[in-house]
């Protein structure tokens, strides 16, 4: 924990006034950053001087800080969630910059994914292809015990490896297509995995993946960018798990 | 005992639950068709209860402030979720649950609401389970459990360490399920700003749409409140950056009590404040304490050398390291409940024995627990906190111990209900942390997620058709009654208002000073003097707040700094209720700590005399004193004693 | 049916099978090509090139490997293009190299390099063979035959740019197979966590074995003689 400041940051922001304005990069200078200080509290400040000097802070999505809630996003030089690995933007922290460096940020970018204003974008195609599918279809109560089933140690932890997805939208974000296949297969590799959810699986990828073609999101070419941007470190072998799935689906169709 | 009447039913308390199911009245399904419920916040409690509604039949409509129905902060859970399975063959039961809950909360939460989540905690465990909850296993297929803080038995389920996350999905996707169906309609980046009441009753809300900033008004027959806690009144807290006690705040100016305010939880292990320019702070799960020892050194001069740089962890040697939990609670030792553990960590560095610059840290040792079980163990057991951990402080906690330091986590205060988890509005309702009902004076491990399920999949769908059964020939609001029309004027003249200031300091100023003050005076320890002072001080900050805030934009856009600016206002006032509450309440109990009332050993000391109630406060009016009215708090089936650890 | 060919997953399942048809007529194109090297006199490659023409099976596989570049590209093409839509407005600043490899990112790039050196090849062996039939005839073991040994051994003696196009063809084909071997197995659901690192090596392997392969040849000709 050696603790630095970075006396002087150069950041390049993406500002968009709403979804039909056409945007454009301001830069900005931020001063005396402990390196112990996390990307978006560096943001908070430079937003506070902005608000201090009566001009309008720039617009972010964040909410837990930990790494769990999937709403904080950007593209950070040129990374989605910014030059680290298996995190998320919040727990991105300035030591991974240097004195004087120019930090470039941009809005996660994709049709499917529409800039709000400035760095915040529309994620709701994700909750679309969701509701399509992506749930047990089980009412409240009238459940059997919770060790009716057993089920398998690795196929729970598979499960759980897939059940991980904090849906933030980074796979999409830094796939050269804008694909959602690692988003919409960590969905149908999470349910297919357990017995509960094998009984809907084929109409779960069904609907799941026609509505992910439907919502303009790209299609996969493999090159794996998804999984390693991933903060949850999602392995595209669910993406396999979703194409078998999906063609198992259609051909008993 | 004339404004609170808590429902309670009659009867031994194992039956009350199923006696008072039998009794409460319940809506046929053509009529469900017909009713509208509104359910605000959209976390385990809001989604479990916007989707149990649906599948039931009424028509919901559920807001959230985030983007979506996943990113509630009950994903933030890390743990696990109690319930009394009794798969261990250890002898658990729903008694045991009721009263180690009881017990755990100092005695300051209702039997008969403990009992009733002890009693359906099981059903939530098998209907995450149904749901594609991917809970630990063990190899021969059984679902596994682990123990936690402050309880003999191992009850506790978990996903890793995303039990939150897990379970808030299961919810998630059950409400994704309604919301396909078009029975549940979802306004997500809608933030509630008002309720509205017709005739006495809940009828609906008032809510900005957050990217266009529109002000729209949502009618129903029922308004649930889910909105969690308020533990961002102390700026630096656990919770999301936007979490927020706003719709808490507007029932409570429109008639609803807050109970218990001044209760809330300091989380023992979370990683220390770094500097003034934190926004947050991390939590690490209580679960590290099962095999992490809490340390500091025993002598002074250590802890000065380590507090300057000069000496590291590694370099003090094996005798002069002060366990003071296991010390101090050779029974418990570091398992001790939660405000206990905080409250010695805070003596320890209050002595002048903190390890980190500041001196506001004690160290979280995984070293013995290495020698004992080797890495690979404990990388499997704490791998993805250890990795958190050393993202956030870039030190390897394999090697050198971890820092901790207690901090704001969860609020047991909360809007005031009856056993049918109504406010004392009718068609009002509150739910999970945002209600006070469960966890007294102090919640343990693992309490939340229960609770928070409980109320929106096993109780308030039954409860609320006792509600609703005498409204089946209600039509459906009418937007444009007049009631409607003023609180959207109230609405927009407050935002114009806050817009209005022009003056020289963002809201995070306010919200600081304000976290400030909280942590000094209403903090971990409280007394007489300081509450005084505090209430004085956060009068002076909601005059200055009123006077020189600044809030740049316009209202009819995305505005995030005039979101957080409406947030702090509510937060203001809450802050000098709560201050009121710790100081009415002259005795200690759970997280509630009063320096005048400690026994001979300097431990916290409960007075059942003076201390045996809830506090309802009901709001006067714009800078008018509120009232406080007492729910007395009857044990007829657990003697009280005083909590030892030893 | 066609909600599967219209759909996303459809479209990539025929980039897919066509390519596992592709890299098939790779390894029987190589093996017939190979023989090329070990008789100088030709005889026994003409009588390779004489067997896979005559052959009945051949003439049926003809036209379909025929139809499986065209789809194969046409696919590409499409699926290309709707991919490009799927992000209108790109990045200022982006750095894909630490997360994907460049072939995989430049599929299409390549498939095009290689459609181009395709063309090349049919003009110079293709077409004089099996169109214009301007290939002088060859008697082996008393069956009259075209003589193709005599047109590639003829090129490749003659001209050090078609060895250097024939190489880098050869090579550009060998990229594209490092992730499209591995990527069709992906594509139709062969994979998983512990089966990937196999396939992409055996991958690995068969793309450097058939830049190789193909490469021998010309080199062969250039060095020998």
């Amino acid at each position: 924990m050696s603790e630095k400041i970075l006396k002087e940051i150069i950041v390049k922001v993406w500002r968009q006034k709403n979804a039909s304005d056409k945007g454009r990069f301001e830069t900005f200078t931020v001063n005396n950053i402990s390196t112990d200080t996390s990307f978006l509290e560096m943001l908070d400040i430079l937003n506070y001087q902005l608000v201090e000097e009566g001009k309008s802070p720039i617009v972010f999505d964040h909410d837990c800080r930990e790494g769990i809630c999937g709403t904080c996003s950007l593209f950070i030089n040129g990374r989605a969630h910014g030059p680290d690995d298996d995190i998320t933007t919040c727990q991105l922290h300035m030591r991974k910059f240097k004195e004087g460096e120019t930090i470039t940020v941009e809005p996660f970018r994709a049709a499917s994914f529409p800039v709000i204003k400035d760095l915040m974008v529309d994620r709701s195609a994700f909750e679309k292809i969701l509701h399509a599918g992506g749930f047990v279809s089980v009412n409240t109560g009238g459940v059997p015990d919770g060790n009716a089933i057993p089920i398998g140690y690795d196929d729970a932890e598979a499960a759980m490896d897939a059940a991980s997805c904090i849906g933030c939208g980074a796979c999409v974000a830094t796939c050269k297509n804008s694909s959602a296949m690692l988003f919409v297969s960590a969905k149908v590799s999470h349910l297919a995995r357990l017995p509960q959810g094998k009984v809907e699986a084929a109409r779960r990828a069904r609907a799941m993946v026609s509505k992910m073609d439907e919502l303009g999101f790209g299609n996969c070419s493999n090159t794996g960018a998804c999984e390693v941007e991933c903060p949850k470190g999602i392995s595209i072998a669910n993406i396999a798990t979703l194409n078998r799935e999906y063609l198992k689906a259609k051909i008993a169709e | 005992m004339t404004v609170l009447n808590s429902h309670i039913p009659e009867g031994p308390l194992a039956d009350k639950w199923s006696k008072h199911k039998q009794k409460i009245k319940v809506v046929s399904p053509a009529n469900k068709r017909k009713l509208e419920v509104i359910v605000v916040g959209t976390g385990l409690a809001g989604a479990s209860a916007a989707a149990s509604l649906a599948e039931l039949g009424y028509q919901v409509k559920a807001f959230c402030y985030q983007d979506s129905p996943r990113r509630a902060h009950s994903i933030a859970a890390q743990g696990g979720i109690n319930a009394s399975k009794n798969y261990q063959n250890d002898n658990d039961s729903v008694y045991r649950l009721f009263y180690d809950t009881i017990k755990g909360g100092d005695y300051r939460a209702r039997e008969a609401n403990v009992y009733r989540l002890a009693e359906v905690s099981g059903s939530i465990i098998d209907q995450c389970v149904a749901q594609g909850v991917p809970f630990a296993r063990e190899y021969g297929g059984n679902l596994a459990n682990r123990s936690f803080g402050g309880v003999l038995v191992s009850r506790t389920f978990y996903a890793r360490g995303q039990t939150g996350q897990q379970l808030l999905i299961g919810a998630y996707s059950a409400l994704n399920r309604q919301i396909g169906k078009g029975t549940v309609q979802m306004f997500p980046r809608h933030e509630m700003l008002d309720l509205v009441k017709i005739d006495g009753k809940a009828r609906g809300i008032i809510a900005r749409d957050m990217v266009s900033g529109e002000i729209k008004r949502y009618g129903a027959h029922a308004v649930v409140i889910a909105s969690g806690g308020y533990g961002n009144v102390f700026f630096l807290s656990t919770n999301a950056m936007g979490c927020n006690a706003g719709a808490a705040w507007q029932v409570y100016k429109r008639g609803a009590f807050m109970s218990n305010p001044c209760f809330v939880q300091i989380h023992p292990t979370c990683i220390p404040v770094h500097g003034d320019q934190q926004s947050k702070l991390t939590l690490m799960s209580e679960s590290l304490r099962n095999d992490g020892r809490i340390w500091v050194p025993k002598k002074k001069e250590d802890a000065e050398k380590l507090q300057k740089g000069l000496i590291k962890a590694n370099d003090i040697p094996e005798e002069d390291r002060d366990f003071y939990l296991e010390r101090r609670y050779p029974a418990y030792g570091n398992l001790v409940p939660r405000d206990v553990a905080s409250r010695a960590a805070k003596e320890r560095c209050d002595a002048g024995f903190g390890v980190n610059n500041t001196g506001l840290a004690v160290y979280l040792d995984f070293k013995y627990a290495i020698e004992r079980l080797g890495r690979d163990v404990i990388e499997a057991r704490y791998g993805n906190l250890f990795q958190m951990y050393e993202k956030i402080t870039d030190a390897d906690p394999y090697k050198e111990p971890m820092m901790i330091y207690p901090a704001i986590h969860y609020s047991m205060g909360g809007t005031w209900v009856d056993y049918n988890l109504m406010t004392n509005i009718p068609g009002l309702y509150a739910i999970g942390e945002a209600n006070f009902s469960d966890h007294g004076a102090n919640r343990l491990g693992a309490s939340a997620l229960m609770q928070g399920l409980a109320d929106g999949y096993f109780v308030l769908p039954y409860t609320i058709g006792n509600y609703l059964a005498d409204e089946i020939q209600v039509p459906k609001t009418d937007t444009n009654a007049q009631e409607f029309a003023e609180a959207e004027k109230a609405v927009t003249d407050r935002l114009n208002k806050l817009m209005a200031i022009k003056g020289t300091k963002p809201t995070d100023y306010f919200h600081k000073k304000l976290g400030k003050i909280m942590w000094d005076y209403v903090g971990m320890s409280r007394n007489e003097a300081g509450l005084k002072k505090a209430i004085e001080l956060i009068a002076e900050v909601k005059t200055e707040f009123w006077k020189d805030l600044l809030v740049p934009g316009e209202q009819n856009e995305v505005n995030q700094e005039l979101e957080k600016a409406g947030r702090v206002a509510d937060f203001i006032e809450l802050a000098d209720v709560m201050a009121r509450d710790a100081l009415a309440r002259n005795e200690s109990c759970g997280g509630h700590f009063r320096e005048e009332s400690v026994s001979e050993e300097g431990e916290a000391q409960r007075n059942d005399e003076i201390g045996t109630y809830v506090s309802a406060w009901e709001y006067k009016g714009e800078n008018q004193e509120p009232v406080m009215h007492k729910e007395t708090l009857v044990f007829e089936n657990v003697e009280l004693t005083q909590r030892s650890y030893k | 049916m066609s909600s599967f060919v219209n759909s996303s997953i459809g479209k990539k399942f025929f980039m897919s099978i066509t390519g596992f048809f592709l890299m098939m007529f790779l390894v029987v194109h190589l093996s017939i090509n190979l023989l090329l090297l070990f008789d100088d006199s030709g005889n026994l490659f003409n009588q390779g090139a004489h067997f896979m023409a005559t052959n009945p099976l051949i003439k049926i596989v003809e036209p379909l490997l025929a139809l499986g570049f065209v789809l194969h590209i046409l696919y590409a093409t499409y699926l290309t293009l709707k991919n490009q839509k799927a992000r209108p407005v790109n990045y200022k600043k982006a750095d894909l190299s630490k997360s994907s490899s460049w072939a995989s990112r430049n599929m299409f790039v390549l498939g095009t390099l290689i459609l181009i050196f395709l063309v090349i090849h049919i003009i110079n062996f293709y077409w004089q063979l099996k169109v214009s039939h301007t290939v002088p005839g060859v008697m082996v073991d008393g069956v009259e035959m075209e003589n193709a040994y005599g047109l590639v051994a003829g090129l490749f003696k003659a001209s050090l740019i078609y060895c250097l196009i024939y190489i880098t063809g050869a090579v550009f084909l060998g990229i594209h197979l490092t992730h499209g071997f591995w990527s069709a197995f992906q594509t139709i659901g062969w994979n998983n966590d512990i089966w990937r690192k196999r396939i992409e090596f055996v991958g690995k392997v068969f793309a450097i074995l058939i830049a190789v392969g193909f490469s021998i040849i010309p080199l062969y000709f250039l060095i020998k003689f």
